[in-house]
């Protein structure tokens, strides 16, 4: 019987008769390295060249002038008083929808959770939420015209059976409060997706625990689960951010008029045929965009580990 | 130290769909004493736990504790300590801090509190990892953590569910040993539910074997061991050969000796099954014998020896290891069977 | 006899269906929305004629050449990403495990990272590396697989690391060798056949991703679904609506049918 060889100590295991063509034994750990790294090359190649070329691009390009030579103009641009705007507003944005889509959330999760992990109101919940946190914004913006555009169907139910016109103090779906509105709607589904693992790591010899110990539901609550789920919590209120932050397709279906939010800014950079020049700002936002959710995925990933050591 | 109660089961009942889990369960246990709920998996042992937890309601019956009907009392209030098969210590906080918790609730302060769970660790042997989150600690030493965090509170009644049945073979020996040595100095009557035999013979004052939801017997372990009332409990508690024997008039003849019954009175003339303890079976080299041993088997202080009969019938015979020498596969054995009575069920 | 415990888990119970339901009424609105507008006729009536003519499919070429162009895009989009996604992604995870754990961490960092990048932020770097591809391979629509693949990682690499944590791969594989199997028989007899679900999901996420992109297609001038979608809304805006409804029933159909697949997590039943 051949020795079973295992992956662990590459370097210190003994060659097998089963599939090794002789060789001399100084050479063997060297070509058994070589021979596995083979295996994931396709895939590092195809990484290199569609996820680490443009994002170079991206971060060469925030510091290019139109001449191609090394400046911080664009950088120095991004303090601009509308870009500033911009981001403000993105923050806002994400930040508003991110607490709202997470609080909603967590209660519907919870609801959910309750309900045991073959039952039909889990699976129904969670296929349409996979479905609602995942699909194009463009979808999503044309329903919520569909429902409370100029001719939507809420809009024509107020103003028809209850005389109330939502637009009169202006069109507000294809603004900023639009955007807090349909944001919401996917960010709901979305928490619920990100938190429900948290919340079935709950193990109910805990709650038993506490009763057996004297504590009331509240208490449990107060001292058991809440600080159990409060990082998986914070985390997935991050991970809403971030996904506010990046969106593009909503915002882009909606607003058709001024570019509010960054992303918005970086596509009237990229199809601008005005100067060249705008282009390498575009790439500057998109720059700020990465440190911005680079910085939430990195607290999220922090507020990670302390989750899965405990609810796992 | 201890405010330890009577505990008394009525008659519980408890239904899950077409499955009985309790079929009527009667149960009384005195103050101070530790009772072991022994049985199969499915016998409801902790279903009844469960329920004199509060964890679960029965379907009829009635709970008693300290002479008070507790069945319209939450768990949250039955001042019982409950110590889990695993996973039940609070992950975001020290042992010490588990410990606490019960204390915490009643509002101690916390002086007295830390000082309490300080000694409720050294109790149960872990002093040392007091400042310890159970994830760095071993599933033995968890247990003790569970245990010291159930006793804080004082409780009227302990219950442990099937405790160490998630831990190490060893672990399990010394920690059963040590949840004895600490129930007897805290004195806290204690309901424990296992489906080992062994550990329930070691440490229980008396031991309730369960089947099907109901008490076949309750006794201490010698009374369960040598007195089995019912040809499971025979089985279920220690080894037993099956052979064939013929009861008459009060004894049943097995393998040429004549046996006297456990209980004589319910047993009628004619073919049995007599169920024989290994360590009642005496083997000997003999070269006239008409056993065979097929199979020995080295067990540390002692040994078990498998002798194949004329009639195809095995008969396991136990005794001190250092027989083994004389007796290796292949030798011809004579087989006597010592005088203990037996049980017997129908042929 | 005092059913405590059973009347909390009622309360819980019809908690949980009044939340439920509250927010399936809020969530269904738009989407009944949808339906109403585009089952709008004239002078107020109801009409499915919308319906009909998106479900005659032969005629769409001629009715809406732009949505044809585009839901032909995507069908093949989504074959093509899923395709690459699993060749690319499957092999190497199961690798990695099997024979190069110290590359583990640096996988899982390179899979994850695209939920780091944004695609808004992705697609400015593409242009010029789509430039390189339009110079080799074309200019068409379906080059937007690349792409795509990239997006799926993050989604497709949780996946089938969950799948094969859940069936201890090491331990297989390990049965297998001292059994004599070559690592190729171990990948394709022994663990395959054992993450069918875990792949499945892989799948169907790429799936919904590709179905739901619109971002790097639209920045990138080339034709999908949501492209279309988007287009027709300025022209036809019922048969924009419809399209975007039938999409989001299938993909939901899609994933509750994908929920019945897959391995259910362990849970320690109580006994006795």
């Amino acid at each position: 019987m051949t020795a079973p060889t295992t992956g662990t100590r590459d370097q210190v295991k003994a060659p097998t008769t089963t599939g090794v063509r002789g060789g001399r034994r100084q050479s063997w750990r060297r070509r058994w390295l070589r021979r596995d790294l083979l295996g994931v090359l396709p895939f590092f190649v195809f990484v290199a060249i569609f996820l680490f070329i443009p994002t170079l691009v991206v971060v060469i390009g925030a510091f290019a002038g139109d001449d191609g030579r090394p400046t911080l103009k664009n950088i120095s641009a991004l303090a601009d008083g509308y870009i500033v705007d911009a981001f403000i507003r993105s923050i806002t944005l994400s930040a508003v929808t991110a607490i709202l889509g997470a609080v909603i959330g967590a209660l519907v999760g919870y609801a959910v959770v309750t309900a045991g992990p073959d039952s039909l109101v889990r699976r129904l919940v969670t296929s349409a939420c996979g479905v609602l946190a995942q699909f194009g914004g463009v979808t999503l913006a044309f329903a919520f015209i569909a429902t409370i555009g100029l001719s939507g169907f809420v809009t024509v139910f107020l103003h028809d059976s209850l005389g109330i016109d939502i637009f009169a103090g202006g069109v507000w779906l294809f603004d900023l409060p639009g955007l807090v509105l349909v944001y919401t709607y996917f960010q709901i589904p979305l928490m619920v997706i990100v938190f429900l693992p948290a919340l079935d790591g709950i193990r109910p010899q805990w709650r038993e625990a506490t009763e057996s110990l004297g504590g009331s539901t509240w208490y449990y609550w107060r001292r058991v689960a809440g600080p159990l789920l409060a990082p998986a919590f914070l985390g997935s209120t991050l991970l809403l951010f971030a996904n506010a932050f990046s969106a593009y397709a909503t915002a882009a279906a909606l607003v058709s008029q001024g570019s509010p939010i960054v992303p918005l800014q970086i596509r009237s950079a990229l199809t601008s045929e005005v100067l060249l020049g705008r282009e390498n700002l575009g790439k500057a936002m998109a720059l700020g965009m990465v440190v911005v959710v680079a910085l939430v995925m990195w607290l999220y990933g922090l507020l990670q580990r302390r989750t899965t050591r405990w609810l796992d | 130290m201890s405010n330890s109660v009577g505990v008394r089961l009525d008659g519980l009942r408890r239904q899950f769909g077409n499955v009985h889990a309790l079929d009527g369960l009667d149960l009384d246990m005195s103050p101070g004493e530790l009772v072991v709920l022994l049985g199969p998996s499915g016998c409801g042992k902790t279903t009844a736990l469960r329920i004199l937890a509060g964890l679960e309601d029965a379907d009829s019956g009635r709970i008693v504790v300290g002479g008070k009907d507790v069945a319209n009392v939450p768990a949250n209030r039955r001042d019982m300590g409950m110590v889990f098969q695993a996973y039940s210590l609070f992950p975001h906080l020290t042992a010490t801090e588990n410990v606490e918790f019960g204390l915490r609730l009643r509002r101690q302060n916390a002086a007295t509190r830390r000082q309490r769970a300080r000694d409720m660790l050294e109790l149960v042997g872990i002093g040392a990892h007091a400042d310890r989150y159970p994830q760095q600690l071993s599933g033995g030493q968890q247990q003790r953590v569970a245990l010291a965090r159930a006793l804080a509170i004082q409780p009227q009644v302990l219950l442990l569910d099937e405790p160490l049945s998630a831990l190490d073979a060893k672990v399990r020996v010394q920690l059963r040993e040590e949840i004895r040595r600490i129930q007897l100095e805290v004195g806290t009557t204690t309901l424990f539910v296992t489906h080992d035999q062994e550990e329930a013979l070691a440490i229980a004052d008396r031991v309730g074997v369960m089947r099907d939801g109901r008490l076949e017997q309750i006794g201490s372990p010698e009374d369960i061991y040598r007195s089995p009332a019912t040809s499971f409990v025979a089985e279920f508690v220690g080894l037993s050969n099956r052979l064939p024997g013929r009861v008459t008039d009060d004894v049943v003849e097995v393998l040429d000796a004549k046996l006297p019954l456990v209980d004589a009175a319910t047993v009628h003339n004619g073919p049995v099954t007599a169920l024989v303890r290994p360590e009642s079976v005496d083997v000997t080299a003999d070269p006239a014998g008409t056993g065979r041993v097929v199979a020995v088997s080295f067990l540390g202080p002692t040994a078990r020896v498998t002798v194949a009969l004329p009639d195809d019938a095995i008969v396991v015979a136990q005794m001190a290891s250092a027989r083994l020498p004389e007796l290796p596969p292949g030798t011809a054995v004579r087989v006597i069977l010592r005088p203990v009575p037996v049980v017997v069920s129908a042929a | 006899m005092a059913g405590l415990r059973q009347r909390r888990a009622r309360r819980q119970r019809i908690l949980r269906w009044v939340v439920v339901t509250l927010l399936a009424v809020l969530f269904l609105l738009p989407l009944f929305a949808m339906l109403e507008f585009t089952t709008r006729g004239a002078g107020g009536s109801l009409s499915w004629e919308t319906w009909r003519v998106f479900f005659d499919w032969g005629a769409l070429d001629e009715t809406y050449p732009i949505l044809w162009t585009g839901m032909k895009a995507s069908f093949w989009l989504v074959l093509l990403s899923v395709t690459l996604t699993l060749v690319l992604l499957v092999p190497t995870v199961v690798w990695v495990r099997l024979r190069l754990p110290r590359m583990r961490r640096l996988v899982e960092f390179i899979s994850l990272l695209p939920l780091t990048i944004p695609a808004i932020v992705l697609v400015v770097g593409l242009a010029p590396v789509y430039a390189w591809v339009v110079y080799f391979v074309g200019g068409s629509s379906l080059t937007l697989t690349f792409a795509y693949a990239i997006l799926a990682l993050p989604f497709a690499y949780r996946a089938i690391d969950a799948g094969l944590s859940a069936i201890d791969v090491r331990t297989l594989s390990e049965a297998a060798r001292s059994l004599g199997a070559s690592w190729a028989t171990v990948m394709w007899r022994v663990v395959l056949p054992n993450i069918r679900s875990a792949v499945l999901s892989a799948a169907f996420l790429t799936v919904a991703l590709v179905l739901g992109e619109f971002t790097i297609a639209s920045l990138l001038n080339r034709d999908n679904l949501q492209v279309a979608i988007n287009q027709l809304g300025k022209s036809s805006a019922q048969m924009s609506v419809a399209v975007s409804l039938a999409a989001l029933v299938l993909a939901f159909v899609l994933l509750f049918l994908l929920s019945f697949v897959g391995r259910r997590r362990y849970r320690e039943r109580k006994t006795s």
